[in-house]
């Protein structure tokens, strides 16, 4: 069983925001930017990996129900997003990898 | 049991905005002891169907319906109305413009994800005058 805590640390990551459900556990993954695709693809438990970071991203990570989500390419979280990520707990890791490279990381682990 | 109805304002155009009412069913849902397959289910049609609204149609209004048995959704909006429903209803056409797009928004998967989530769905469409989103999903 792994956790996002536990993911974050494999990913060389920190939480930009949602770090008070961090021992949540990680199913699977999904990656992708289109969030329609991500709704409809995604499975709950999943960890998403994305370099989505609007406001809509956090809607999106809620209703899907994943496990947290990775924002890869050290891409910045927009101030809204993180208020909306903290106050609907949902983890968000920030990464300098490429989406590839946390795909095969969060794979290794599963 | 009577049925428990719920109603909520969606205004148009705010997409920081977009997706509160499918938060609040959602949260409504898990209150009321729904199975999580199920919520998931309700969360992600709705959730479609809201963002449409606020994306193509300038906001509308959601009347949600609970029973034991069943959650029903309709949203309705004033919008331009669908031209072509068939077409629209096909994965990968939308007619988002760009400045959503940079969002993640126009994938074109919206409305093929209402039929994939739900037990039925139904669009009523009239040009210039608006569009109304009927679906269901059974709880049992
Ligand atoms: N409420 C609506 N009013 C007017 N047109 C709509 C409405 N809902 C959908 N449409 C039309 O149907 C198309 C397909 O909708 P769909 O939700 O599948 O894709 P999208 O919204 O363009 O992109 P995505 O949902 O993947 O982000 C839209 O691009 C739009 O042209
Ligand atoms: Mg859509």
């Amino acid at each position: 069983m792994i956790t996002v805590e536990q993911l974050a640390r494999e990913l060389g990551g920190e939480f930009l925001a949602g770090e008070a459900a961090k021992d949540r556990e990680i199913t699977g993954g999904y990656a992708g930017d289109l969030l329609s695709w991500v709704m409809g693809r995604a499975k709950e438990g999943d960890a998403w990996l994305t370099v989505m970071s609007n406001v809509n991203t956090i809607a999106v990570a809620v209703l899907a129900d994943v496990a947290c989500i990775v924002l890869c390419e050290g891409a910045a979280l927009e101030p809204d997003a993180r208020t909306r990520a903290g106050e609907q707990e949902v983890p968000v890791i920030g990464t300098a990898l490429p989406v590839y490279e946390a795909a095969v990381r969060l794979g290794a682990l599963l | 049991m009577e049925a428990i109805k719920v109603h909520y304002d969606v205004p148009g155009d705010d997409f920081t905005r977009a997706g509160e009412a499918s938060g609040m069913l959602k949260r409504y849902l898990k209150k009321i002891g729904f199975a999580p397959d199920v919520i998931r289910k309700v969360s992600i049609a709705m959730y479609e169907a809201e963002i449409n609204m606020v994306i193509h149609a300038h906001g509308g209004e959601i009347d949600g319906e609970i029973t034991p048995e069943k959650i029903s959704v309709t949203l309705r909006d004033q919008g331009p109305g669908i031209p072509d429903v068939d077409l629209a209803m096909q994965e990968g056409y939308s007619t988002a413009p760009d400045n959503v797009r940079s969002l993640g928004f126009g994938a074109g998967m919206g409305l093929p994800n209402i039929k994939k989530y739900t037990d039925e769905m139904k669009i009523e469409t009239v040009l210039g005058k608006g569009t109304t989103v009927y679906f269901s999903v059974n709880a049992q």
